[in-house]
């Protein structure tokens, strides 16, 4: 028996997921007293391996099946390494391919799924932790099961960093092409514009509390008033009231800015991911209970509608009236 | 065609709120139509308004009280709606991915839609998972996370974008009976206009139990069980500026200044 995590690449490039993943998966494996064994899949897997092989891993099986992610041959590839070596915990990434494929793999093997862990407890039974309810409450769950499926959430578990001396292992699958009815083109990044939020030095972020698209002129102003680049979290481009290269987060863009501004914006771990590396955090929201003060360094815990008219004023500007 | 739709009913936690149990109190819930269902929702009705001959199915799991919002969704423009739902659904202490991917898959078989459209996750237990799910139970091909949508219906092909990390899309063709589980920003979900709600009032809403779709009560049984529910401790030690907009808005300003922000 063993632990089997499941690796991420894109364009080339591991993600750094896959060493995340085998941090998780080494403190899995050490609970249960089992090894610790990496699948690799498509791209150039030799190259892929060598980078994979970290302390702790005692097994990396590539797959040369493909150079970019299809569903198809990651769902028979995991399967049959799956058959061969039996292990007690399949780890992937909760990551969008990860779940394009993970539930598949669970749903075909019967293996009881939890997804988006953010701790595990090995053991019989394994407990899981998860985030529910937008982040507002953390749940534990005990999977009771021999074996078992589970997916975890990205920048949760630090990177493995040390080199390791692996086994490196090529595993042929069988793949049927025929069955995969899934053709992956290719790529196409989104965003671009005449802005780059990646390169300002402030950024005003605007979140679901402006309610309105009506009220946008009110951020606007500030930005302006402060000489600071607009941003927002994804309900504001979902809803079309600014472009996609506005968007800061996960699937959006990462910014590193020196004084982040987050105006009626929650903090969700999907919008966190994009600027928690700003070196200044400043949020404004009506709920002391929001995850964003979990990040931010400082706080006005007020209804925005009343602080950044304020605000605006004491720089010497107008607020719109909105 | 025919266009099965997954809606879920689910549960907004208020500002403040109280935990009994394993589970957040009633009292400090509300309940919506989940968000990413809606736009689900959303992209069935245009397919029927682009399309001849598509009937819009919305299928959901849930309590005579998640009929609020599945009327919601046929007020959007769905044609009928299938609401499963019975004592041993009731029991269970949660509905796992394998569960709820069983009924809707038994719901399937039998409706035998061409396409279904589910929502990425639900808002509150965030699996992320069903859809997929569903999919492998009913060897339908499948696509996660899409945000652009464009169906050659004589072709049998739903080409769509995948929207992945770091503002990068995937690009790619499903052949169909597909499952694509629907992102947000896909459309702009429309409001209800009151003569859609007048008729959703007459649109045929059916309610299964699990013997009716062809399961038994052992379907909700899980190797899974929810031990603990908590509010996560604070990670956070942000300064709180405190008192008046007035005064919050200066001392804000102050920081600003003496950061190099704005000058004067």
């Amino acid at each position: 028996m063993s632990v089997l995590a499941v690796t991420e690449h894109r364009r080339g490039e591991l993600r750094d997921i896959s060493f995340e993943i085998i941090t998780a998966g080494r403190e899995l494996a050490d609970e249960l007293g089992e090894d610790l064994n990496l699948v690799v899949i498509g791209g150039d897997v030799d190259g892929f391996a060598e980078d994979l092989n970290r302390d702790g891993v005692d097994t990396i099986y590539t797959v040369n099946e493909g150079e970019e992610f299809n569903h198809g041959i990651y769902k028979q590839a995991i399967e049959q390494l799956h058959a061969e070596l039996d292990p007690t915990a399949l780890l992937t990434p909760n990551s969008v391919n990860g779940l394009d494929y993970t539930p598949a793999v669970a749903e075909s093997l019967d293996l009881p799924l939890v997804t988006d862990a953010v701790a595990l407890e090995g053991g019989q039974p394994v407990e899981v932790t998860r985030e529910q309810y937008g982040g507002k409450v953390e749940t534990t769950y005990d999977v009771d099961a021999d074996q078992y499926a589970i997916s975890i959430r990205s920048a949760e578990w630090p990177t493995a960093e040390d080199a390791g001396d692996a086994a490196i292992e090529s595993f042929e699958a069988d793949i049927d092409h025929d069955a995969i009815g899934a053709t992956v083109n290719g790529f196409e990044e989104v965003g671009g514009g005449d802005v780059d939020i990646t390169e300002a030095d402030v950024l005003v972020s605007i979140g679901r509390g402006i309610e309105e698209e009506e009220n946008l002129p009110l951020v606007e102003s500030l930005a302006d008033t402060l000489g600071a680049t607009l941003s927002s979290s994804r309900p504001i481009v979902d809803n079309g009231w600014l472009p996609k290269n506005r968007q800061v987060g996960q699937s959006g863009k990462v910014v590193e800015p020196d004084v982040y501004i987050a105006i009626g914006i929650s903090g969700a771990v999907q919008h966190v991911a994009g600027m928690k590396g700003a070196d200044t955090i400043i949020a404004i929201n009506t709920d002391p209970n929001a995850p964003i003060y979990d990040i931010a360094d400082y706080g006005i815990v007020d209804d925005l509608f009343d602080v950044v008219p304020q605000l605006i004023e004491e720089f010497g500007g107008e607020a719109p009236d909105v | 065609m025919k266009i099965l739709v997954t809606v879920k009913e689910v549960a907004e936690v208020e500002d403040e709120f109280e935990i009994s149990g394993l589970d957040i109190a009633d009292s400090s819930l509300e309940y919506d139509l989940n968000e990413w269902d809606d736009y689900a929702v959303e992209e069935a009705v245009q397919i029927s308004e682009e399309h001849d001959d598509v009937e819009v199915v919305t299928v959901t799991i849930g309590p005579e009280r998640a009929e609020e919002t599945v009327r919601m969704a046929l007020a959007k423009g769905a044609d009928r709606a299938i609401r499963v739902w019975d004592d041993s659904i009731e029991d269970a202490q949660f509905l796992d991915v394998d569960t709820k991917a069983e009924i809707i898959a038994a719901v399937a078989e039998e409706e035998d839609p061409d396409f279904i459209l589910s929502g990425v996750q639900a808002g509150d237990d965030a699996n992320g998972a069903t859809g997929v799910a569903v999919a492998e139970r009913l060897d339908f091909e499948w696509g996660a996370v899409v945000n652009a949508l464009d169906l050659d219906v004589d072709e049998g092909v739903a080409s769509v974008h995948r929207e992945l990390e770091g503002g990068v899309e995937e690009l790619t063709d499903i052949e169909i009976p597909a499952v694509l589980t629907i992102q947000t920003g896909i459309n702009e979900p429309r409001y209800a206009s009151l003569r859609g709600i007048r008729q959703a009032q007459r649109k045929p809403l059916d309610v299964q139990t699990l013997d009716d779709v062809g399961l038994d009560a052992s379907v909700v049984d899980s190797e899974i069980e929810r031990t603990d529910m908590y509010e996560p401790e604070s990670e956070g030690d942000a300064t709180l500026w405190e008192g008046s907009a007035e005064d919050t808005a200066n001392e804000l300003a102050d920081f600003l200044r003496d950061k190099g922000v704005v000058e004067g």
